[in-house]
């Protein structure tokens, strides 16, 4: 782009011919590295970075995906032959990858708007804190920083068949209890991550609620706007940005969930219930040894995920553009 | 520059989507491989070794006795690095090129994969190899074979599975501790009907009901090796457990799970050793675990009908040699000295798991003696069932414990449909190369 805007238009009262050649032979050394050559070392370690670790691997999950590839030992010579769309059909036609995509919906359907809500909520509330303002911060992004290994046993106390939580329900409980109940295990698993992420969220919408001027808030108020009308008429449109960013996160972490059903659901129960679409690569790729298979349900979900953040960013995004 | 941009925020999603997906392409490159020559070359070599604190124990004294006699051929050895499973990481390490000579841990279930990667010796090409298996090990070493025919794993030591129960709670249920009730499926399920009743133990058994492939070898499969007579999942190619004595077991635990006598939830622990469950499944391992915590008791695992030597789940973990290994002479003089007589019988004092030779309790009679609680998994040690060795093995194990936990577990389905489906698939990737 810089290239061509530099060649295009001749410098006044430029007569062409060799002069001009001479004139214009520098600049083009020069534009081909950029107007600022230095920047290209600067920016060198992240492209590498890019490239190497998420272009290539991209690449060569994209090149599995369409042949009957398995891992070997470096001088091992085996056939890898071209498939086609059998990996893509072989894992569309399986109903556990059915059901995951399925189980991801539901989890998203509940994860996404519960995390984008309760963030703005708090992250607002929070800022009008004036005593403990640390202590609550604080309180809110530790379960973030906890890995999920530990907090689950917490959540195993309370959602267990004689649990906290039941206990407190007692009649109403339900039965089966949460984590045993088809209905009801991934709802819980959307529940704990939300929980478990809010407090990264919150940290967003903290860093956009401090580029709202308050003269807004009290032009509002002078105007008698109570605290309803300036949260929905300033607050909302005033973090807009940071509400994408925050819908497009959670979306495709939650998209690629894990750990919770893992662990939390004994690995995606009951009788796959909680299963995700990640869980099951690991299954395929890691543990069964169809890579091949992990990779074509991989460049799936990337195509779903890269569809739904799109729309989402339509949706949420608005005029903003 | 509208469409510019929108490819750009195109680009940092799908960069972001990526970075979640974890779609990390695991290429060769690293040096390595096999050479024929390889198999007499003698210097240093690498060994791991299991994390198992016992375990850790005898490996350092194992490769200190080698290398104050092998300077010129020293062992390098460390515990398995980290990872979700020992199984996982050394496949990781094949592909990758930098797997160690001999891996002391590993799983049987595994190895029709490492095979297939390209990452394992056979033992059979050393000029010993296959005799000194047979002498060590005697026929229970067949069904460690191959489908080629060869020998890719040395059978190490099994921690035969028997039904442990808590004497004390027992008691509580006014059971009769001494002589527990416990020497067929009926007389367990009765038992475990009146340990629940009672209010003795919230579970009567705990086994967990998580869908890792594995878990069926702690529940349904010690059961069936016993009510079959010691039949594997698959023979001849073919699924076994969609039979009579196959769908007996499943009865049986549905039963248990629509009583609530056993719990359809994880447990983060051992239920057993903290009483949650008054019965468990496990290997000769579980008798330090349970020292000081658990007043418990053993009896073989039942079948239908009352026998005196029945067969159970080895649970084994044997050694291999994979290919990255350059110095396979000197590995295989190592297999062969950490199999000795001599270090089966360090194994056996420091662990408690059973070394796999021929006439266990006569070789280590002294030892038996002295540990008479371990002498029971001696005898059963030599009527043990292991996971087949066949194609896909994991996947194997995986359709079955799918089947299992929609059937048996959370009732979502017929025994009879659930069995009958997962042994077709199973007889498919049986029959894949």
């Amino acid at each position: 782009m810089s290239l061509r805007s530099a060649e295009g238009v001749p410098a006044a009262g430029d007569t062409g011919g060799r002069a001009g050649d001479r004139r214009t032979a520098p600049r083009k050394r020069k534009n081909f590295l950029g107007r600022q050559p230095l920047g290209l070392l600067f920016s060198a370690p992240y492209v590498i970075y890019v490239l190497g670790v998420l272009a290539f691997p991209l690449g060569y999950a994209v090149y599995m995906s369409f042949h009957d590839f398995f891992f070997t030992a470096p001088k091992v010579k085996v056939d890898r032959p071209f498939v086609g769309l059998e990996n893509y059909i072989t894992v569309l036609t399986d109903p556990a990858v059915q059901r995951s995509f399925a189980n991801i919906g539901i989890f998203l359907l509940i994860n996404v708007p519960l995390t984008v809500g309760l963030s703005l909520v708090l992250a607002n509330a929070l800022n009008r804190v004036t005593k403990l303002k640390t202590f609550f911060r604080v309180s809110y992004y530790v379960p973030y920083v906890t890995a999920s290994v530990a907090v689950v046993g917490v959540w195993l106390f309370l959602f267990q068949q004689n649990g906290l939580v039941n206990s407190v329900l007692g009649p109403l409980a339900p039965n089966p209890s949460w984590l045993v109940n088809s209905w009801l295990a991934m709802p819980t698993v959307a529940l704990f991550v939300t929980w478990k992420q809010l407090g990264f969220f919150i940290l967003l919408y903290l860093a956009a609620l401090q580029n709202i001027p308050e003269e807004l808030y009290e032009s509002a108020s002078v105007d008698g706007g109570n605290k309803w009308v300036q949260f929905w008429n300033i607050t909302v449109p005033g973090v807009r940005s940071a509400s994408v960013l925050v819908t497009l996160l959670a979306t495709i972490t939650g998209a690629n969930l894990f750990t919770e059903p893992y662990l939390l659901t004994g690995g995606g129960g009951p009788d796959g219930a909680s299963t995700s679409p990640v869980f099951l690569m690991y299954q395929m790729g890691i543990l069964q040894g169809n890579p091949d298979l992990a990779a074509a349900l991989g460049v799936v979900l990337v195509i779903g995920v890269l569809l739904i953040a799109l729309i989402q960013k339509r949706l949420v995004g608005g005029k903003e553009d | 520059m509208k469409r510019f941009s929108i490819a750009t925020r195109v680009l940092s999603v799908a960069a972001l989507t990526i970075m979640g997906a974890g779609l990390a392409g695991c290429g060769g490159g690293a040096s390595g491989g096999t050479a024929d020559s390889a198999t007499t070359a003698k210097g240093p070599i690498k060994i791991w070794y299991s994390n198992n604190e016992f375990e850790v124990k005898w490996g350092k004294a194992m490769v200190e006795s080698w290398n104050s006699a092998h300077p010129d051929q020293k062992i390098d050895a460390q515990q398995i690095p980290a990872g979700k499973s020992s199984e996982e990481v050394i496949g990781a390490a094949i592909t990758a090129g930098n797997a160690p000579c001999l891996v002391f841990n590993t799983a049987p279930v595994a190895v029709p994969q490492f095979q297939k990667q390209g990452g394992l010796v056979p033992l059979d090409s050393f000029p010993d190899g296959a005799q000194y298996i047979k002498d060590r090990t005697g026929d229970l070493a067949d069904q460690y074979k191959s489908g080629d025919g060869k020998m890719y794993q040395l059978p190490w030591k099994s921690n035969p599975v028997v039904l442990f129960y808590n004497k004390d709670l027992f008691t509580k249920a006014g059971l009769d501790a001494a002589h527990p009730k416990l020497g067929t499926q009926a007389e367990f399920l009765d038992t475990a009907r009146t340990l629940v009743k009672s209010g003795a133990a919230a579970n009567a058994v705990w086994p967990s009901p998580a869908s890792d492939f594995f878990q069926s070898w702690f529940d349904f499969y010690p059961f069936y090796a016993a009510n079959s007579g010691g039949a594997p999942l698959v023979k001849d190619g073919k699924a076994t457990f969609d039979s009579d004595q196959g769908k007996q077991v499943a009865t049986m635990f549905q039963t248990l799970y629509k009583e609530n006598l056993a719990s359809k939830e994880v447990y983060q622990g051992d239920s057993f050793a903290e009483g949650k469950a008054a019965m468990s499944l496990a290997g000769p391992w579980a008798i330090a675990a349970y020292k000081n915590k658990v007043n418990w008791g053993a009896v073989p695992v039942p079948a239908a009908q009352a026998q005196t030597e029945g067969s159970t789940f080895s649970d084994a973990k044997n050694v291999a040699m994979y290919s990255a290994c350059e110095n396979q002479g000197t590995a295989w003089e190592v297999m062969k000295f950490a199999t000795s007589k001599e270090q089966d019988g360090k194994l056996l004092a420091e662990t408690g798991q059973m070394p796999m030779r021929k006439d266990l309790p006569a070789t280590y009679a002294d030892y038996f003696a002295k540990n008479p609680l371990y002498k029971q998994f001696a005898e059963q040690a030599g009527r043990t069932v292991e996971v087949p060795n066949v194609s896909n093995s994991v996947e194997v194990w995986q359709t079955f414990r799918t089947a299992y936990a929609k059937s048996v577990i959370f009732g979502n389905e017929s025994v009879d449909a659930a069995f009958k489906g997962s042994a077709e698939k199973i007889n498919q990737l049986a029959a894949q190369k």
